[in-house]
């Protein structure tokens, strides 16, 4: 049996779909979300093309809602790799000024992020765009190949999806088709966050509990992160003792109460704590399997 | 057990220290859901507390909705997925799932178990070290049982886990047990699996799962989950030779060069040899880089960049080897098949092979015959369809490097793409590479002989001139050829001499090379009279068997064997050429009739006994041949 430890074999299998990926596409583009498992997916892009810097640029679908900690981050650390970052804002959105208060969540990610990657994947012409997406992160994606193909209209399609047999991947795809390459795959969130301990990657510092001013709103504790944050009637901000498991817009992004400020504790807090980490997203509550719809449109 | 709270609680540094150095196991389980399979795999992920408490609401509300446990918390809709097959209540494809223990972390293939999921099967066990195959204890060993058997077998998984389900419903009776797991042995010796552990246990109660079950005091052994945290594999790709498919060329300035690839085969240090192949050029290692620092040495597993110390030829698609053990390299192999398409399987037709990083063009015989995998009986197939199992020859445009897949699964592993669609349509396992091409079968084509012979006016044939050195078939085949043509008859002339110039110069003398000499003739003679020509052979092809060899070619008919019959002497007598002189000086050895056998043809179809005829009728002899046996028009 293999020698290596299950990081081990998880970092070699990633990076061996990376440069499956790159060795085939024409025009690859990785994904960036500023979160912890882009973190990690960059993190193996530098190993997986060292000593080149990985051939493709960074893209990031921003939805001008993230928080003012992930747009810091963001610029800093991709200027210190020395990558390419691309930004994509669907000028649609901005036109008609959608925001997660007024338009509501579901609105608001569906223009935002789910066109706005599309005009972003056609504009530049990408056709293998690396996403961060984990087979445990919910039971649809159980299913979900390493290799997804999607239709010129970038739609998942389950009769196109194609069976993936020992490390052999089919990255071949005929024009206007594209492929989204998840080398995250097989991680889980545990895999994640020891994975990150332990090769010392830098993440956005809102993982770590820190005391940050927020309003509690259906049992959500959520961060008055700018002034565009519109405070109910006798709403007051209160500064708390909180930090976030997963990071995308501010106002529909749940804090959770805690003190762990180093990555054991929140390793610890992890595995003592028994809520999952997409609880603290608000959309996956809009209805139920709405994961797999978004998928089926094009989202991740 | 799971993971220990109390450790986390109390010292997570050294939980997570314990955690870093976990061993990965790669499982498939095999059976229907009524085998309760989705049950096993919903405790499993429960029992290591990897189920959090949103999802434990859901599922107690989900229980109580469609459950089939009476309100009680139903496992299986822990891991029954897309919301379709849930409310069929089957799971229709590969679903990968995730749990850890203090010393393992697991991913788990859930494969649905019927006949017409062969292809999910496959592909869930192509990953797997280990097979849990499930049997319900209140039905024993069914038809499903063999074909998950033989398939987990095929793919080259050697360790199987007997689940011995559902014993609550047979009063946890040890007998129940052990007649099973003797009638798996019974199977498990047929097929040739190597290591088998059955287990009673019910994953509905928990018993045996991962705690022991008071219920079985008769059985002594692990539970399965304990069997799952120890179980060592023998993986005999990790202590083979060297492999490591080029996935890439890293580049990154004109001073450096390396080849970027995961170790798919034993291991690598600076200093070593290595071969390219199927190029066959040989380097050495000059270093091992990472992006964490250089490499003493890589194993199987791990994802490096190799620079050699040589400007070798080398590129994606070639495979680095143990220079002193490397992989072959071939363009025709017998391969296992495993159709996965809904429109079958086109022998003839051009697909896309991939196999490691290489990627050809290759064209499908029409299987010798297909496996049922209910009966394992080879029953036979002109195509393959979806979930077919067959063995095909395969023709490459170009050679590929290979292992036998018993050997290594990355190396003897591959997929075909369709061109048009691009999708995957099968997999299949090469185990030997065929240099004979006794099996290929020819190729169909609507433009037939028959068709040709039409066009051309006159049937085709091959006119098989023997006979001694200085005979005068040169001077008859000459002859011979211009009578046909001025009777309007396609011919052309094969002579023994013009042939060695080229298509055999390669060839000498001896023995071998004289059977080979004539072999080779005999093919081309029944191309060209496949085209539809009158071939005219001149040789002195000294042996019967193989003249019998090059008759056989043909169909019965076309063959027309002509022993021109001139007596030893009288042929030494001529010696044109001086060839006989040489010989009897030794100077020629294996010469025909001197010092190496003529063996004259005992029922030629014409016999021209050159003592007696000029050559002008001998020649009109064979014409007249040609005429009453229909091949040339009278």
């Amino acid at each position: 049996m293999s020698a290596l430890t299950h990081l081990q074999r998880l970092e070699a299998e990633s990076i061996r779909i990376f440069r499956e990926a790159v060795a085939e596409a024409e025009r690859p583009v990785m994904l960036y979300s500023v979160g912890k498992d882009s973190a990690v997916m960059l993190h193996l892009a530098m190993k997986a093309f060292y000593p080149s810097k990985p051939p493709f640029p960074l893209l990031h679908v921003d939805t001008t809602w993230k928080f003012r900690a992930m747009y810091e981050f963001r610029d800093r650390h991709v200027a210190e790799l020395g990558l390419e970052l691309l930004v994509h804002q669907n000028p649609d959105a901005k036109a008609r000024g959608i925001n997660p208060f007024d338009h509501g969540s579901a609105l608001h990610t569906d223009i935002w992020k789910t066109e706005g990657l599309k005009q972003a994947l056609d504009q530049h012409g990408f056709d293998v765009a690396f996403g961060g997406a984990r087979r445990d992160e919910e039971k649809s994606r159980a299913k979900e190949r390493v290799f997804s193909v999607r239709t010129a209209q970038h739609r998942w399609d389950p009769k196109m999806q194609r069976p993936e047999l020992w490390g052999l991947y089919n990255v071949r795809h005929n024009p206007g088709e594209s492929l989204r390459v998840f080398p995250l795959s097989n991680w889980t969130e545990l895999d994640v966050w020891q994975y990150i301990h332990l090769e010392s990657i830098p993440i956005v510092p809102l993982y770590f509990a820190d005391k940050r001013p927020v309003v509690e709103r259906d049992g959500t504790l959520i961060m008055v992160d700018d002034e565009r944050m519109k405070l109910a009637e006798g709403e007051v901000p209160e500064l708390r003792s909180v930090r976030f498991r997963t990071l995308g817009c501010y106002p529909l992004t749940g804090a959770i109460e805690s003190t762990a400020d180093t990555l054991p504790a929140i390793i610890q807090e992890m595995l003592l704590t028994t809520t999952s980490e997409r609880q603290g997203r608000v959309i996956d509550h809009d209805s139920s399997g709405s994961m797999e719809k978004k998928k089926q449109e094009g989202y991740f | 057990m799971a993971h220990s709270s109390a450790l986390i609680a109390e010292d997570i540094e050294g939980y997570l220290h314990a955690h870093q150095h976990k061993s990965l196991l790669r499982f498939i389980t095999c059976g229907s859901v009524d085998d309760g399979k989705s049950t096993l795999i919903g405790r499993l992920l429960y029992e290591s507390h990897l189920v959090f408490e949103d999802h434990l609401a859901a599922l107690e509300a989900d229980s109580k909705k469609v459950g089939t446990q009476g309100g009680e918390l139903d496992f299986a809709l822990l891991v029954d997925g897309l919301g379709a097959e849930r409310e069929q209540g089957i799971t229709i494809d590969v679903a990968y799932r995730f749990f850890s223990t203090e010393t393992r972390k697991f991913i788990v293939a859930d494969t649905p178990g019927h006949e017409q999921y062969t292809r999910n099967m496959v592909t869930g066990a192509s990953t797997a070290d280990v097979a849990v195959i499930l049997v319900d204890a209140r039905r024993g060993l069914l038809t499903q049982t063999r074909r998950h058997s033989y398939l987990v077998h095929l793919l080259g998984i050697d360790t199987v886990v007997v689940a011995v389900n559902k014993l609550d419903l047979v009063d946890y009776s040890q007998e129940v047990f052990d007649r099973i797991e003797a009638d798996y042995r019974q199977l498990a010796d047929a097929l040739g699996i190597r290591s088998v552990t059955c287990i009673p246990l019910s994953a509905l109660r928990g018993d045996n799962v991962v705690e022991r079950s008071p219920q079985t005091p008769w059985y002594d052994g692990p539970t399965l989950m304990q069997y799952l945290e120890t179980v060592e594999v023998a993986d005999d790709s990790v202590d083979g030779p060297f492999r490591m498919p080029v996935q890439w060329v890293n580049r990154p300035d004109s001073e450096f060069r390396g080849f970027s690839g995961q170790v798919v085969g034993g291991r690598v240090r600076p200093g070593d040899r290595v071969r390219v192949v199927p190029t066959g050029t040989t380097s050495t290692v000059a270093r091992v880089v990472t992006y964490d620092g250089d490499l003493e040495e890589a194993v199987a597993g791990q994802s490096v960049t190799v620079t050699l110390t040589d400007e070798v030829d080398c590129s994606r698609g070639d495979v680095l080897c143990a220079a002193d053990a490397p992989a072959g390299a071939a363009d025709r192999f017998e391969a296992h098949v495993v159709w996965m398409a809904e429109s079958p399987l086109e022998p003839g037709r051009p697909y896309l092979l991939k196999t490691g990083t290489r990627t050809v063009q290759a064209t499908l015989s029409a299987p010798g015959h297909r496996i049922d995998v209910n009966t394992l009986e080879r029953v036979p197939a002109e195509t393959l369809h979806l979930n077919e199992i067959g063995v095909c020859d395969l023709h490459l445009d170009r050679a590929v490097a290979f292992d036998p897949y018993e050997r290594n699964r990355e190396t003897g592993g591959f997929i075909v793409i369709d061109r048009l669609t691009n999708g995957t349509v099968a997999a299949g396992l090469l185990h030997s590479a065929t240099r004979e091409a006794t099996d290929v079968h020819w190729q169909a084509v609507d433009v037939d002989s028959a068709a040709r012979s039409r066009l051309l006016g006159h049937a085709p044939a091959v006119v098989w001139l023997t006979g001694l050195s200085g005979a005068g078939k040169s001077t008859i085949a000459n002859l011979l050829e211009r009578r046909l043509h001025t009777l309007g008859v396609h011919t052309y002339l094969l002579d023994g001499d013009n042939v060695r110039h080229g298509l055999n110069a390669d060839l000498g003398f001896t023995e071998a090379d004289r059977v080979e000499n004539i072999r080779r003739v005999g093919h081309v003679a029944r191309l060209m009279a496949d085209a539809g020509l009158v071939v005219v052979v001149s040789f002195i092809s000294p042996f019967r068997a193989e003249r019998d060899t090059a008759r056989a070619l043909l169909p019965a008919g076309q063959f027309v064997e002509v022993h021109v019959d001139t007596p030893l002497e009288v042929a030494e007598a001529r010696d044109e050429k001086g060839l006989y002189a040489k010989a009897r000086r030794g100077e020629l050895p294996n010469f025909t009739g001197i010092d190496s056998p003529y063996e004259p043809p005992e029922h030629p179809e014409v016999r021209l006994d050159t003592t007696a005829l000029t050559p002008d009728q001998a020649a009109e002899a064979v014409v007249e041949h040609l005429r009453s046996a229909g091949v040339v028009p009278r």
